[in-house]
């Protein structure tokens, strides 16, 4: 495990230096001037290509990739070309509001999976399974921003039960960590079918029963030892999912988290600020797919790590 | 192949998916004959003296949008970008893939893993914000918003296609065949492919779902398809200033995405069901 | 937060209430007519955004949301009186301007203090000048200060001071001019060059723009990243009847439909993005919040350019056309009715704007007529840029469907800003752009502001933001020689020169000229100012944060 381990960090770094080369190159293939951008409208000439000089982006683009790399190994992430703040400034105050999404999002998807999942196989083979399992589809066939602005007309505008969007408070979070819930919920509803159901048919579950224990118990306990494995796996990859930038659901809601960051950046060419976002849901991705595939394996044997 | 359909044709739900991608399908091939009105057509009495959009009623069944066009209209046209994006990009998406991870699978040595860590590399780039990025890169039109979506989805399915053909490269018919000589690009199409395509289908199916959100929602962030093509998405991105007061500029789309989605999410996985009894235990 | 601020204002609400009654009890004992006395100090206001404050460093800060609040943190030479576009000295006690109009000695105030405590000189002024003109800087607003002598030396990095300005002694500043400049009095007011402190911008960098020190009326003590910004006032300010308001919290990360549900809860005083369109028939529609709305018109024309240099728009009578196939009424009515229909460059609100020029009138059939005159009798194919964020595409979908009608079939490229802004800058890219998101706004309420970079020959280069590539010499001429008239005796000259100027570019039409955005602010019941004007101040946008006073503090 350890050596394992120790390979997949040296392949994760490469993986995060290729992210930064790539994403490099496709800011500079934006057809627009980021010094422009900057400069604004009443710059002159000279302003621009002085501008241009100091951000050193007169120098061809290898050098200015290795120019950030060698910054960003001692840590500095560089300044937003339009504001000039920090990016690592600026990237650590959204951070919060991006975590805090991301598990309210997976606290949902576990509060409405779990339950339809046990649920569903309870009924296996019945309507409540079918219905169940259809349910859990049309969570996942629904568009982010549909469910988003759905519950924010019914629950926000005419219930007024929570606001309008924004970020402070819980009631705040409610919202579009549903949101996220409902849409991503349906994959865990599956899994911990699957998982109940193969319990179902175990010998320990006729043993239980010969023993007297209540079944109910013993299948619930059983079966959702079974499903945590599966479960993490999941959960792995939802970090790296809602890490990346949960973008539609944060313009939908006004949360302001690094999607957001992330889209503006794009907007402006605030090349810094692509630079570090992405750099940032990238290490969640690759994190976030370690722990899923270390799951994976101890859970089914059969697959191979490495 | 009967039994296929026949087991296929168990899941009721399926069913009528396949039915919904039908008459979506139909409708819009002949959307000039089903929608009412031109959907680009900005009617003068399609809003209010103030500028407002009108809600459904007689004349415009589900009501019209910020510039006073027929919303009907405009769905069933719609409909054209959502399949033919959806359908495009994800058969690029599984061309690239199956092609790549075929490669990689049978070639194998540092070649394949090569291109297999060119793969773990994309997937470890954040998908939505690639799409963004592409988009910004490219002139966004029809085809330019299938490819990018295209290249935003092939990763999984490279990386399912190597798996199996990993396992079929190893048996040993293939190595008996690779022996005898037999060049290598006729033993995978005629050894390797076939054993390739029940996967291949259920991509094929399963990632249309995936390939028509995408659409909508690059549609709904207004980097989709170009003004004024109607596309469910980008109608919901133009209303969305006005949703507290015409809900239905967003729930109609809205509801037909999910729609589609769902259809073909059901197809591809009653198919998956199908073509492999073997998992029907965990079904 | 707001918990908090509604305690604070429940407190200064009880204890004004109650001064307030003595007051009535004193008065009712002094009778007499009540002199015209500046309204009371005290109460604090919420001001909500959506996006974040991206910087308070006058020397870097351009976007419409800072513009304003920089100016409350900072100060300059000259600033305008309160809801006007006039001229009035500010840090500058006196000016005097030489006979030739090149030289201009400023005489400061005396005890100006910054926000840490020193007094302002005239070194500190002579200081922030040289400091945007500093390439270092990165500056958007260095070229403002072109007439400067020694301009060209330091902005080229050749020189490390402007030559052009002294310091006589510590209140008395003289600067002098390469050429007469009739706008360099504006200059003075721009927030690019307002008066920093050395010691400050030395100790901080380039986190100056989060850690602002100036001598404004209000200081910042507090931004909280992605959640608020607080001003409070300054109680040292030169001028001891400003501020009115005692605090003022800016919340940013608000959506625009939120915040107007909150104000009318009460717990947010103005909306910073103003009303949203959804909601804005309703609320001029309801009668009890009819009349906290204040309509004003801004320094602002939405456009459309015609690449000049690309067919088959290097034709007159096609552009000519073009303006008359545009049914501007219809686009006022899908922005609901927030913009005035233009018919020239400038807007209602700038100097030099003419109130009896008729323009192109709409008329599809005569526009027809007239492309076929043009040699293009079955219209001809195009491509309409645009900005992609909403109600830009649907703008242009308008417009677009304006021009189907006489024959144009223009394909829309909807994309991010920076690359429309690119494209436009480039020579044969972008046939026509709706400048909607883009739009020019007067950086300073003088009408040459309206002519150099967008429609000048100077802005018709690579790079550039005359999209039009449109380049008149003679006009260009007359615009010197409008900008060289510094005499005050020859200010109304000189706005008939410019009013013919823009009144010939129309001629040629590389513009079709849309509509006027109007202003609306709307503002809560708690807020009041002397006159409507502060709430749509035409250059401290959006609302004067200096003057608007808290009505509970009455």
């Amino acid at each position: 495990m350890l050596g394992y381990l120790a390979r997949r960090l040296v392949q994760s770094a490469v993986i995060l230096i290729g992210i930064t080369m790539i994403t490099f190159i496709l800011s500079f293939l934006i057809p627009a001037d980021p010094v422009r951008m900057i400069a604004g409208r009443s710059a002159t000439a000279e302003t621009v290509e002085s501008i241009r000089h100091q951000l050193g982006l007169d120098q061809p683009i290898p050098v200015q990739y290795v120019r950030y790399v060698s910054r960003l190994v001692q840590g500095d992430m560089g300044r937003s070309y339009v504001q000039k703040t920090e990016v690592a400034t600026l990237i650590w105050s959204r951070l919060p509001a991006t975590l805090l999404l991301m598990a309210g999002a997976i606290a949902f998807e576990l509060m409405i999976g779990l339950p339809a999942g046990i649920y569903a196989a309870a009924r296996r083979g019945r309507i409540g399974d079918r219905g169940v399992m259809l349910l859990s589809f049309t969570g996942v066939s629904a568009p982010q921003f549909v469910v988003g602005l759905l519950l924010l007309y019914v629950f926000a505008n005419l219930l007024a039960w929570f606001p309008l969007g924004g970020y402070g408070s819980f009631g705040h979070l409610i919202l579009p960590a549903l949101t996220l819930g409902i849409t991503g919920g349906g994959w865990y509803s599956r899994m911990t079918r699957s998982s109940m159901i193969d319990v179902l048919g175990q010998d320990y579950i006729r043993t239980a029963r010969a023993k007297g224990s209540s079944e109910t118990r013993v299948v619930l306990v059983h079966g959702l030892r079974n499903a945590a494995l599966p479960m993490i796996a999941m959960i792995g990859l939802d970090i790296g999912i809602f890490m990346s930038g949960a973008v539609v659901v944060e313009s939908v809601f006004g949360w302001p988290g690094i999607g957001q960051l992330a889209w503006q950046a794009i907007q402006r060419i605030d090349i810094p600020i692509i630079m570090g976002v992405t750099l940032v849901a990238a290490v969640a991705i690759v994190v976030g797919n370690l722990i899923a595939d270390i799951a994976t394996s101890l859970f089914d044997p059969r697959v191979r790590l490495g | 192949m009967s039994d296929v359909w026949r087991r296929f044709a168990r899941d009721k739900a399926a069913l009528v998916g396949a039915t919904v991608i039908v008459i979506i399908a139909v409708s819009a091939l002949a959307a000039p004959v089903v929608a009412p009105f031109d959907p680009n057509e900005q009617f003068f009495e399609g809003l209010t003296l103030a500028g407002a959009p009108r809600p459904p009623d007689a004349e415009f069944w589900l009501g019209t949008d910020l510039l006073g066009r027929d919303l009907f209209s405009r769905l069933v046209y719609g409909a054209r970008a959502s399949l033919i994006i959806g359908v495009a990009a994800n058969a690029a998406a599984v061309l690239i893939g199956t092609a790549l991870g075929m490669t990689a699978g049978f070639v194998g040595g540092w070649a394949g893993s090569l291109i297999m860590r060119f793969t773990d590399l994309m997937m470890a780039f954040p998908a939505l914000l690639l799409a963004i990025a592409l988009a910004a890169i490219l002139t966004p039109s029809l085809w330019i918003v299938a490819l990018v979506i295209a290249l935003v989805n092939w990763v999984q399915i490279a990386r399912v296609i190597y798996t199996q053909t990993r396992s079929l490269a190893e048996r040993d018919f293939i190595e008996a065949a690779r022996s005898l000589g037999a060049n290598w690009p006729r033993l995978v199409l005629r050894h390797v492919l076939p054993h390739l395509v029940p996967t291949i289908l259920v991509w094929s199916t399963l990632g249309i779902a995936t390939t028509v959100l995408l659409e909508a929602t690059l549609s709904f962030l207004g980097i989709g398809v170009q003004p004024p093509t109607p596309s469910w998405g980008g109608i919901i991105f133009e209303s969305q200033s006005y949703f507290l007061h015409a809900p239905w500029l967003v729930f109609f789309p809205g509801a037909a995405i999910l729609m589609l989605a769902m259809s073909f999410n059901l197809v591809g996985d009653a198919l998956r069901d199908a073509l492999d009894p073997t998992q029907r235990g965990r079904g | 937060m707001i918990f908090w601020g509604n305690e604070y204002r429940e407190e200064t609400m009880r204890k004004t209430l109650l001064a307030g009654a003595a007051a009535l009890a004193l008065s009712l004992v002094v009778v007499g007519p009540a002199a015209d006395a500046a309204p009371q100090h005290g109460g604090q206001m919420v001001v909500t955004y959506k996006d974040d404050v991206s910087t308070l460093d006058p020397a870097i800060g351009y976007d419409w949301q800072n513009w304003s609040m920089i100016k409350s943190l900072f100060d300059g030479l000259m600033d305008y009186e309160p809801g006007t576009t006039v001229l009035k000295p500010d840090l500058a006690e006196s000016y005097t301007i030489s006979d030739d109009g090149l030289t201009y000695t400023f005489k400061l105030r005396e005890g100006v203090t910054f926000h840490n405590g020193r007094e302002m000189t005239a070194d500190d002024v002579k200081y922030s000048l040289e400091r945007v003109v500093d390439p270092a800087t990165q500056s958007p607003g260095q070229g403002f200060f072109w007439s400067i002598k020694g301009f060209d030396d330091m902005a080229s990095g050749n020189a490390s001071e402007l030559s052009g300005v002294t310091v006589i002694d510590p209140y008395t500043l003289q600067i002098e001019l390469s050429q007469p400049d009739a706008t360099f009095l504006h200059v003075m007011a721009i927030n690019f060059s307002f008066v920093v402190p050395k010691e400050v911008v030395e100790e901080y960098g380039a986190d100056f723009g989060t850690h602002p020190v100036g001598t404004g009326a209000f200081r910042m003590t507090d931004w909280t990243l992605g959640q608020h910004v607080i001003f409070e006032r300054n109680p040292d300010y030169y001028d001891a009847d400003l501020p009115r308001l005692d605090r003022i919290e800016f919340q940013v990360g608000q959506e625009p439909s939120v915040a107007l549900l909150r104000l009318q809860r009460g717990e947010v005083d103005i909306l910073g993005d103003g009303i949203p369109p959804a909601q804005f028939l309703e609320v001029m529609g309801n009668d009890e919040w009819m009349d906290n709305v204040i309509e004003g018109g801004q320094l602002h024309t939405g456009y459309i350019t015609m690449n000049t240099h690309m067919a088959p728009f290097d034709n007159k009578q096609v552009r000519q056309a073009v303006n008359m196939a545009i049914n501007k009424d219809r686009i006022v009515q899908i922005v609901n009715g927030r913009a005035v229909p233009a018919n020239q460059p400038l807007p209602p609100a700038m100097p030099g704007y003419d109130p009896n020029y008729e323009g192109y009138a709409y008329d599809p059939d005569a526009a027809k007529a007239l492309l076929a005159e043009a040699g293009f009798p079955d219209g001809f194919e195009t491509e309409l840029y645009v900005m992609n964020t909403d109600p830009n595409p649907r703008i242009a979908q308008a417009i677009q469907q304006d021009l189907a009608v006489i024959g144009v079939n223009a394909e829309i490229k909807s994309l991010a800003q920076s690359t429309v802004i690119a494209a436009g800058g480039e020579e044969d890219q972008a046939p026509m752009i709706w400048s909607g998101g883009m739009a020019w706004i007067a950086d300073f309420p003088d009408p040459s502001n309206f002519y150099g970079p967008i429609l000048g020959c100077g802005g018709a280069v690579p790079g550039g933001w005359n999209w039009a590539w449109y380049c008149n010499e003679e006009l260009d001429a007359m615009a010197a020689e409008a900008d060289g008239m510094t005499g005050e005796d020859q200010a109304d000259a000189r706005l008939e020169k410019w009013r013919l100027i823009f009144i010939s570019i129309m001629d040629d039409a590389p513009w079709v000229p849309v509509f006027n955005e109007q202003r609306f602010t709307m503002h809560s019941d708690a807020i009041a100012g002397e006159t409507d004007e502060i709430f749509v101040d035409p250059v401290h946008i959006p609302v004067h944060y200096d003057y608007v006073y808290s009505t509970a503090a009455q």
